[in-house]
């Protein structure tokens, strides 16, 4: 590193490499590790590994409904180190899907998608959304019962679409079933046109960060610069050999998931879909399809979207929770959705029947706006209390209190769905 | 009229992209959609080999063949109509249940507890000189089961 601080000019190509993505110097405060949590950083190390991991596995992978299962296992059998190539590929994935979702969180919270660095949040969601996309597109290829059936659910929920459903899904599927063309159709999204979205948005994210002026911060008077070569980056280089260190170790000890062959004929009970998914898949199990296939992912997209255009008064860039009341009524929020969304789970499980009380009624009121006005009513009771709890709170954190109850109620969500549901999707207490 | 041919160009250009786009988009890309209905009529075997008030599974053609205490026939689809799993036969109410998201029909097919919106697909049924065809290119959607569905020798 020495060779890094004594000059004033880069020298190496490294060097200059680093200064193309980094301007030359930054706010001190903006090296603290608890600023960012070097997540941003962390994503796209995930994303490069992904990169070089997924090019290899193209070279045993066959894309066909026949061949695609035992081309995995031979590849794990018969390969050197084929299981670690897929293990990695696969770890990556996963963190990569929590660590954009961290990510999210984190400029959410440290009030950094405002004002100009509004149109950076849109770009980051629809990186978050790729992430998804690629996800779920991998998830089918290995062609086991597990990626079969999460599929077919997947697509399936996509029929509920009014409209361009039916047709939008057979189109993805190339077909009223899942089938090998489906295999065909993801495996080009997947190692292909997604990827190079994803260069494209990335570029755009990253240049849009220094548009913004690097990290968001709080104000002050006095705000010390301090060199990126080496201060930045030999923090960057730590946390990669940290992430690599730890990934790498993972993948010796954990392999990626691979059950029986996909049976078109059988689905397995229970049957699941991605992780990642749980939460609607939870949802669909006690609201209407329409609602929880289409109404709500729509106005969430909508809300999510549009977040940094409600909030723009007394904003405090770079403060989290933009005050200690904001913090304060954050973590009151986490503890009441999370206790009202499970109650809510249990009485719709056990108790609240209500499309049996009234048969007559059709579906979409009984288990559609019945269901869906016992969440939001108390929820927007609570949210009416906190906010004029202690005089009325600013907008940001009037947001910020409904995000957080719509996240952690998610998160409930996929808990009970992952850990509480057993055979026939049944609670198992 | 003041024309801009550069801009005629571009549009031009633009436009004959779309169209290009559209057909490649919906032929290209979906034009060896395999015809997953191609099966169309099915004999499942003499109509004497299936007992009445038995529930007979098919696996193959995806579907269940019911025999009612009256002779009647009624096939349903065994795709559940929530999200599309394979429903199972459930000893205990005789009727089905789905192991995706815990949807239950009745022997008829008919919803017992949602998620599930509709009752499982009726498959048409054709007796011919003894033996039992089904429609597996016409599968009905139907909201409740009724007599007439059933299909007599
Ligand atoms: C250029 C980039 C990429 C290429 C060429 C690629 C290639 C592949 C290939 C060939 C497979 C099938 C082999 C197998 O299932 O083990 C696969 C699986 C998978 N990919 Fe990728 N991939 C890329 C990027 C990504 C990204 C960005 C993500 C997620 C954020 C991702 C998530 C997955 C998942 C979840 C699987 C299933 C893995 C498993 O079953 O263990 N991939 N990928
Ligand atoms: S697919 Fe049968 S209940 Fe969801």
């Amino acid at each position: 590193m020495a060779v890094l601080s004594k000059n004033k000019y880069p020298q190496s190509a490294f060097e200059k490499f680093v200064l193309h993505l980094h301007p030359h110097r930054i706010d001190q405060r903006a090296l603290q590790f608890s600023r960012t949590f070097g997540l941003g950083g962390i994503n796209a190390l995930l994303f490069v590994l992904l990169v070089f991991t997924g090019l290899l596995l193209r070279f045993s992978y066959v894309p066909t409904a026949t061949e695609a299962y035992t081309s995995v296992v031979r590849l794990q059998q018969q390969t050197l180190l084929g299981g670690f190539i897929r293990n990695v590929h696969h770890i990556s994935a996963v963190l990569m899907v929590v660590v954009s979702f961290l990510h999210l969180l984190r400029v959410f919270y440290a009030q950094a998608i405002y004002e100009k660095r509004a149109q950076n949040w849109i770009f980051g969601l629809v990186l978050f959304l790729l992430v998804v996309a690629s996800n779920f597109t991998g998830y089918l290829l290995p062609w086991d019962q597990l990626a079969y059936w999460a599929v077919t659910v997947i697509t399936h929920m996509v029929e509920y679409i009014p409209l361009l459903g039916p047709p939008l899904a057979d189109w993805v599927r190339r077909g009223d079933s899942v089938n090998g063309h489906t295999i065909l159709n993801f495996y080009t999204l997947h190692t292909g046109i997604l990827p190079i979205a994803f260069l494209v948005i990335m570029s755009f994210h990253f240049w849009l960060v220094r548009k913004a002026g690097g990290v968001a911060l709080p104000q002050t008077e006095n705000s010390e610069k301090v060199n990126v070569l080496p201060h930045l980056v030999v923090r960057e280089i730590l946390a990669l050999f940290v992430v690599l260190a730890f990934i790498f170790l993972l993948a010796v000890f954990y392999d990626a998931p691979l059950l029986i062959q996909a049976n078109p004929l059988e689905s397995p009970n229970p049957a699941k879909a991605p992780w990642y998914f749980l939460g609607a898949q939870e949802l669909l199990l006690h609201l209407h399809p329409v609602f929880a296939a289409f109404i709500i992912p729509l106005c969430l997209t909508l809300f999510f979207f549009s977040l940094p255009y409600w909030g723009r008064i007394k904003v405090h860039s770079g403060v989290w929770f933009n005050s200690a009341q904001g913090r304060k009524s954050t973590v009151a929020t986490i503890g009441f959705s999370g206790i009202f969304t499970l109650v809510l789970i249990g009485l719709l499980e056990y108790a609240l029947h209500v499309e049996t009380w009234m048969p007559g009624l059709p579906g979409w009121l009984t288990s559609g706006m019945i269901p869906l006005l016992l969440y939001m009513v108390p929820t927007g009771l609570f949210v009416q209390w906190i906010v004029h709890k202690k005089g009325k709170r600013s907008r940001v954190e009037v947001l910020q209190v409904i995000v957080t109850g719509i996240l952690t109620s998610y998160l409930v969500m996929t808990c009970v769905s992952w850990f509480l549901r057993g055979e026939g999707m049944q609670l198992i207490f | 009229m003041n024309f801009n041919r550069r801009q005629f160009i571009k549009r031009l250009v633009l436009g004959l992209a779309s169209v290009e786009a559209f057909f490649l988009l919906r032929n290209g890309v979906g034009n060896n959609a395999p015809d997953t209905n191609a099966e169309g009529m099915v004999n499942l075997g003499k109509v004497d080999s299936f007992q009445k008030g038995n529930v007979y599974p098919f696996v193959a053609h995806k579907l269940y063949v019911k025999r009612m205490k009256d002779g009647g026939f009624l096939a349903l689809s065994n795709q559940c109509t929530h999200l599309g799993c394979v429903v199972n036969l459930n000893p205990q109410s005789n009727g089905f249940s789905c192991p995706c998201h815990a949807s239950h029909f009745n022997e008829n097919g008919e919803v017992l507890s949602a998620p599930a919106p509709r009752p499982l697909d009726q498959i048409p049924i054709h007796i011919k000189n003894g033996e039992l065809f089904v429609d597996l290119a016409h599968p009905k959607k139907r909201n409740a089961y009724e007599k007439n569905q059933l299909t007599y020798a």
